[in-house]
């Protein structure tokens, strides 16, 4: 048993392939058999994802949920930035570039409406629970925007540590909500060609949230999507701590 | 070969992001702006490019494709490592600050894809496979 757990813990990456395997397996199963294959296989995977990270976290107290048990650390590896990074960039390959110029002006547009908005609300909220002064607004709005602004806000305007985290909760918040709900959203949200794709990319904001919720929507419309999403966190970055700063603080005054 | 394939793909990712801090440092943001688009834009353009040429054969492109497979399953490691304790735990100020953007964004895009739906995709082909490949 002993010498099992070295070998797993030895090949964390492997390990980490076989674990996400057993995960969709069983997650292809559940789709069919308890829901007739009307929630997405790869919707299941994700929850069950959570799940684990859920899990993870409890048991150790720190803050990558399963991959902080070293048996999974691997999965640290298979699930971080680069590997994520790197697949997002291999699904490109599918994009077709009429679909992708037709909706290039409406995913700007979307991209920008998804900065401001969240902010609003996110800034509004913070206000609402007591939350008064323009520095603890300004960074919660932008955690509203996506997990990376609002950390990347906080300390370019020197907040407090607890509103920093309270940041970073209603961004993680908001991915989750976006990973989970867009599947059984799509329809309302008319998600069903490349423009919606992009306009969704641009407005739900994360590369994570979107990247998910498209995969356990229609595979073929996440590189759409991503292509749009992934300039959110950087003009997030960009406004946050200036105009979105600025126009907080005029209108406070 | 099918390393030429992932070898591309590796060299539109290290150029994109590396362009993306490029742009993020140029106009004086400490983030990573737009990396990952900018490297899916390379890539698409080349593919046009070695398309047309003849360059790309499947070989070649099966070193793209694995990876573009193994989004999913990269998605879901990507949930199993979240901080989902710290998430949950962000009390009413995280819960409603999210629930509410995410509302209004979804009103939003629900409205912005009003109109365009003619357009949209006949529904994925279930396959007999697993759906996940």
């Amino acid at each position: 048993m002993q010498m099992l757990e070295k070998v797993l813990a030895h090949n964390g990456l492997v390990t980490a392939f076989l674990l996400v395997g057993i995960i969709t397996w069983l997650s292809a199963r559940l789709s069919r058999r308890l829901t007739l294959g009307r929630v997405h296989g790869s919707a299941i995977a994700i929850l069950i994802g959570l799940g684990l990270a859920y899990y993870g976290g409890v048991l150790t107290g720190k803050q990558s949920g399963l991959a902080d048990i070293s048996l999974f650390s691997g999965i640290g590896l298979m699930g971080g930035a680069m590997l994520r990074d790197f697949a997002i960039v291999a699904t490109a390959f599918e994009v077709q570039v009429t679909e992708a110029r037709k909706a290039g002006l409406i995913g700007a547009c979307s991209l920008l409406l998804g900065t401001v908005l969240p902010f609003i609300v996110g800034a509004s909220i913070a206000h609402a629970f007591g939350y008064r002064d323009v520095v603890s607004m300004t960074t919660i709005g932008a955690g509203a925007i996506t997990y990376i602004v609002g950390p990347v806000t906080g300390a370019a305007l020197g907040a407090s540590s607890d509103v920093m985290a309270l940041s970073i909760a209603t961004g993680l918040l908001k991915a989750i909500m976006v990973m989970v709900g867009t599947p059984f959203a799509a329809r309302f949200l008319g998600l069903n060609n490349p423009r919606s794709a992009m306009v969704f990319g641009g407005l739900a904001g994360t590369v994570s949230g979107v990247s998910a919720g498209l995969a356990a929507t229609d595979r073929r419309l996440v590189p759409y999507g991503a292509l749009v999403a992934t300039f959110h966190t950087g003009l997030g970055c960009l406004l946050g701590p200036s105009a979105l700063y600025l126009a907080t603080k005029a209108i406070m005054a | 070969m099918i390393i030429y394939g992932t070898a591309l793909l590796a060299a539109c990712h290290l150029l994109g992001l590396f362009l993306g801090d490029l742009l993020g440092s140029l106009i004086g943001v400490k983030s990573n702006v737009g990396g990952v688009g900018i490297a899916m834009l390379l890539l698409i353009f080349a593919r046009l490019y070695l398309h047309k040429r003849g360059w790309l054969p499947q070989e070649t492109e099966q070193g793209v494709a694995f990876w573009g497979a193994m989004y999913i399953p990269v998605v879901v490691a990507m949930a199993a490592t979240q901080n989902v304790v710290a998430a949950l735990r962000g009390g009413p100020v995280a819960v409603l600050g999210a629930l509410g953007a995410v509302l209004v964004c979804g009103s939003v895009i629900a409205l912005l894809n009003r109109g365009s739906s003619q357009h949209a995709w006949q529904p994925e082909a279930e396959t007999p496979q697993d759906p996940l490949a």
